[in-house]
């Protein structure tokens, strides 16, 4: 996947999915069309998360931004993908 | 169902959602949770659950009023301890089970949203039960209690949820409809997200549960059909029925309902009851019962009287008792509408009914499990094994419980090592799935993983082979008192049988079995059959080519085994470990066979086959079983120095079919290989010289040996398609097999070697190695080529220049059959063809009809499929190590 040299780059911390999750919502308005998050540190999301990344799913189609997801593992990918979401992400490995 | 929906204000409707929404998100979260991570949430779910068990109870009657609480305090116990028990060191993520020799490994997944109904009756013990069921196996669960316990139930849910997320359970795991209505129910029921239904209550409830579409767990009403046999410890059963029916007054639904009562022992078992603070209720105050708890209109029982103590129901009815009865006795005559008492009644009203006979009593039981308990739970007190088991046969119960009280009993885990539950599934005559208590597997997608098998191969031959010139010495080793031989007129004239004769031993008995047809035709064989029994045989030597053989071998069998049907021993079937007719095994004669072949082709001398002819259908009828392998083969070629030169060339034929179609069967292993690849080689270079030198000692030897290792390698690893087809067309036009076979081969070479329409199943090949194992043999022979396409060409190419050189007729046209009588013969022949049992499963490509026709076409049409890509090669042996990496078998 090509990804813009300008994209936002944000390390999603295991221990603090909901707070940087927030911080993505937040560079949304200025992240030029993209914007790239990295679960690689993530081994695993909870309620509060996984609502944060609906949110934020949500608040990237109303921007037309589009939310690149990288390091994501298999177990949380499964989780998205019983939420539905994985369609409103892409999906670097 | 959409009524009620249409009902929902908008606000409800939102409600109902978030509460969806959370449980949805919980399942989600749960599924990365580990086997560890929730039996460490269990384990304090279960003490919560304990330590509240009366304050639940107390909020359930405060709330129902019903039942009694200090059982419901029970109930909440056995809800968390005793499922906990059975639960605790159970696998419910991940791998759960394996099956190492099987190659399976069962892995759990969890089904993610499960809406739970719960009843009024035990309304808390059962919101513990399942919410340990759930965070057990990685669940979210959206509960809807009954409207009038929804405070009680919502209340056990917190408690659980409380606990369950203080120690790592996913937030919204457990959510719990507030005043739950039967709309919200069915909006639910209906709701994408929920996986599963179970619904714990009434018929309504459950019937609800099945309409809706979803899968589900229904657990429903029962009657409980109690038979005290004669036999019976009439102490322990009456204690054990008080016990259980008096239980939270009644309310478990696995309770008893009508005891059938032995006439021997009924006045004592009454009194016994009467003793124990049973009032016994006479005509009059059975009558006045049933028409109060009863309402005559539907039928069923009145929610008045639901979970009531005996003495208030007795006060409510109008009969005088004794202020500590503790249940109440109606003696009934019969079962149905006109004896309102015998449905079920959750609460302590026990009919009771008085029975001639076991018969009697158990025809009575039959009834009252058919009105209204079938699949639910029934009782037995017997102590003879015999009515036990009568009992078990034709009460349709889930649980049949022998001994103990119903209720409890059937809860299991107690009185017996049934699973705990609070749900009794009741099977398809209760409407419901399962007949088990509903458990943890319950809640979980159990996924297989299946690994790839190999079945056990083998390599099954004759005890003894003995071979080359003068072989037949070997005979004077078997001792015998009465020895037939069984051979043709043409072989006894030739004077092999008088040979045969000499090397006996001195002191056998013989008797010489001529055989005067070409084929076995089943008179035949039983005639020659009449030999045997009277000269009381114990020994038959077969001379002769494949008929002689085969009829020897169908002798043996019937001489054994009377009973065989050869009929129904010859049905077609797909893998011989798997067939559904079995050969006998029961012997009622023995006897030692001793094949000694007089021609180079068939290999019978080694084989577990016999083929027939059926004159009645006009096709070949083929018996496969290895226990028709002769005991012992002599493979001596001087019976074979006489051979005519058609048949040295047809049987020699036959000897190389069956060599290439074990060698690239599917079923061949590299004991097949061996021998299979040691006879093409022989057969390629001592074939013509036996054909073209009759008198050539060496080549007949040769060919002899060839014969016999082909049939080894085809004998554990089976034919394929080119017999298929010689069998349909031999039979029909009268060509002998071997030259039938012949018209075939090379077209059935070049038809295996390239890319099959259908593959054959086949666990035992990790490839299509069909191609390069022909390669292999042209490589073997030394025909050159670079590519394995190249080397098949040869192959096909060398197979022809060999059936030219045996003077082997090249098409069926040169047989002199018309191309308007073979079109006609061809549809019958593909049928006969495809229903063959020689190409299956073995042949490595799985023929369709079209491809039958077309290759019978080919065979028609005749010579000329390929040139050689390249005659003028050297031989290139390849070594054993480059083969086994190109021939991955077995």
């Amino acid at each position: 996947m090509h990804m813009p040299m300008n994209a936002p780059w944000l390390k999603i911390e295991g221990d603090s999915v909901g707070r940087t999750l927030q911080e993505a919502l937040a560079k949304l308005n200025g992240a030029g069309g993209e914007v790239l998050l990295d679960f690689s540190a993530v081994h695993r999301i909870d309620p509060s998360a996984l609502r944060a990344m609906e949110n934020l799913a949500k608040s990237a189609d109303d921007k037309a931004t589009k939310v690149v997801l990288r390091g994501v593992n298999v177990d949380i990918y499964k989780v998205l993908k019983l939420m539905k979401l994985t369609r409103r992400f892409s999906f670097l490995t | 169902m959409k009524e009620n929906v249409s009902s929902l204000t908008e606000e409800r409707i939102a409600y109902l959602e978030g509460l969806l929404s959370q449980a949805r998100t919980a399942a989600a979260v749960f599924t990365q949770y580990t086997q560890e991570d929730v039996d460490r949430i269990v384990k304090p779910m279960v003490s919560a659950g304990m330590e509240q068990a009366q304050h639940l109870a107390c909020l359930a009657i405060e709330e129902t009023k019903l039942g009694v609480l200090e059982d419901k305090a029970i109930k909440n116990m056995v809800a968390t301890e005793f499922v906990y028990n059975y639960v605790k060191d159970k696998r419910t993520v991940g791998p759960i089970r394996e099956f190492p020799e099987r190659g399976l490994v069962e892995v759990a997944e969890p089904i993610g949203v499960i809406f739970s109904l719960t009843p009024i009756t035990n309304p808390t013990a059962t919101v513990l039960f399942k919410c340990i069921m759930a965070i057990k196996t990685r669940n979210a669960v959206v509960f809807s209690p009954h409207p009038k316990a929804w405070r009680c139930c919502y209340e056990a849910a917190r408690i659980m949820l409380e606990t369950a997320v203080k120690h790592g359970a996913p937030e919204g795991v457990f959510v719990c409809v507030e005043s739950p209505t039967l709309a919200d129910n069915a909006y639910l029921m209906a709701h994408k997200d929920v996986g599963l239904i179970d619904a714990t209550g009434g018929q309504g409830v459950v019937k609800a549960a099945y309409s809706s579409g979803k899968p589900a767990l229904g657990v429903g009403p029962g009657n409980t059909p109690v038979y005290m046999e004669k036999t019976a410890d009439v102490d322990m059963a009456v204690v054990d029925i008080i016990t259980s029916k008096t239980f939270d007054n009644g309310t478990i639904c696995a309770s008893e309902q009508t005891v059938v009562i032995d006439d021997a022992i009924y006045d004592s078992a009454l009194a016994k009851f009467a003793e124990l603070g049973a009032h016994i209720c006479d005509e009059r105050e059975t009558e006045l019962l049933g028409r109060t708890v009863i309402d005559p209109a539907t039928g069923f029982m009145r929610p008045i009287a639901v979970g009531q103590k005996a003495t208030d129901i007795a006060r409510v009815v109008g009969l005088s008792v004794k202020p500590n009865t503790k249940l109440l006795i109606a003696p009934i005559q019969g079962v149905g509408r006109e004896h309102p008492l015998s449905v079920e009644k959750l609460f302590p009203v026990l009919a009771v009914y008085r029975a001639k006979s076991v018969d009697e009593a158990l025809r009575v039981c039959v009834d009252v499990n058919h009105a209204g308990g079938i699949g639910h739970t029934s009782v037995v007190f017997s102590r003879d094994e015999g009515v036990i088991r009568k009992f078990g046969e034709v009460i349709n119960t889930g649980r049949i419980i022998v001994n103990s009280p119903g209720s409890i009993g059937a809860i299991g885990g107690v009185y017996n090592d049934m699973v705990p539950t609070l749900s009794f599934g009741c099977g398809t005559g209760g409407g419901n799935s399962t007949t088990d208590n509903v458990n943890v597997y319950h809640y979980l997608n159990i996924k297989r993983l299946a690994r790839r098998t190999q079945a056990p191969m083998w390599f099954r031959v004759p005890n003894q082979i003995y071979f080359n010139m003068n072989a037949v010495e070997n005979l004077r080793q078997f001792p015998s008192r009465s020895t037939i031989i069984v051979t043709n007129p043409v072989l006894e004239h030739a004077g092999h049988v008088e040979i045969v004769r000499r090397n006996l031993p001195p002191q056998t008995h013989v008797h010489v079995s001529v055989i005067p047809e070409a084929e076995p035709e089943v008179n035949t064989v039983m005639q020659a059959l009449e030999a045997l029994h009277f000269y009381k045989a114990d020994q038959i030597i077969a001379l002769g080519g494949g008929s002689v053989i085969d009829a020897a071998k169908i002798m043996k069998l019937k001489y054994e085994s009377p009973q065989a049907d050869l009929e129904e021993l010859g049905a077609p079937f797909l893998d011989i470990r798997k067939r559904v007719v079995q050969y006998p095994t029961e012997k009622t004669n023995r006897l030692q066979l001793i094949a000694i072949p007089t021609t180079s082709g068939t290999g019978s001398e080694v084989t577990p086959f016999a083929v027939l002819f059926d004159k009645e259908r006009g096709r070949k009828v083929t018996l496969a079983d290895y226990s028709l392998t002769p005991d012992v083969a002599i493979v001596d070629p001087q019976f074979v120095m006489s051979m005519p030169k058609v048949l040295t060339a047809d049987t020699g034929i036959d000897c190389l079919t069956h060599a290439f179609e074990a060698g690239v069967s599917v079923y061949a292993s590299p004991f097949t290989d061996a021998n299979a690849m040691q006879a093409i080689r022989l057969g390629f270079k001592y074939l013509p010289i036996a054909y073209e030198h009759p008198d050539d000692e060496e080549a007949r030897t040769m060919m002899h040996n060839a014969a016999c290792l082909a049939a080894l390698a085809f004998s554990n690893a089976s034919v394929g398609v080119n017999h298929a087809l010689a069998h349909a067309f031999g039979a029909r036009f009268g060509v002998a097999h071997g030259r039938a076979n012949a018209l075939m081969l090379p077209h059935v070479i070049a038809y295996n070697a390239s890319v099959p329409t259908k593959f054959m199943p086949s666990p035992h090949q990790r490839a299509y190695v069909a191609h390069k194992k022909y390669a292999t043999v042209a490589d073997l022979l030394g025909l050159g080529g670079h590519t394995i396409e190249e080397k098949v060409k040869n192959l096909v190419a060398a197979t022809e220049r060999l059936l030219d050189r045996l003077d082997i007729p090249r098409s069926i046209a040169d047989l002199g059959i018309s191309k308007e009588t073979f079109e006609r013969a061809v549809p019958d022949l593909v049928k006969i063809a495809f229903d063959d049992p020689s190409w299956r499963p073995t042949n490595p490509r799985m023929p369709l009809l079209s491809e039958l026709a077309e290759l019978f076409w080919k065979a028609y049409e005749g010579r000329g499929l390929v040139n050689a890509a390249r005659t003028s090669e050297q031989p290139t042996v390849k070594d054993d190590h480059a083969y086994a990496n190109e021939c991955p078998v077995a």
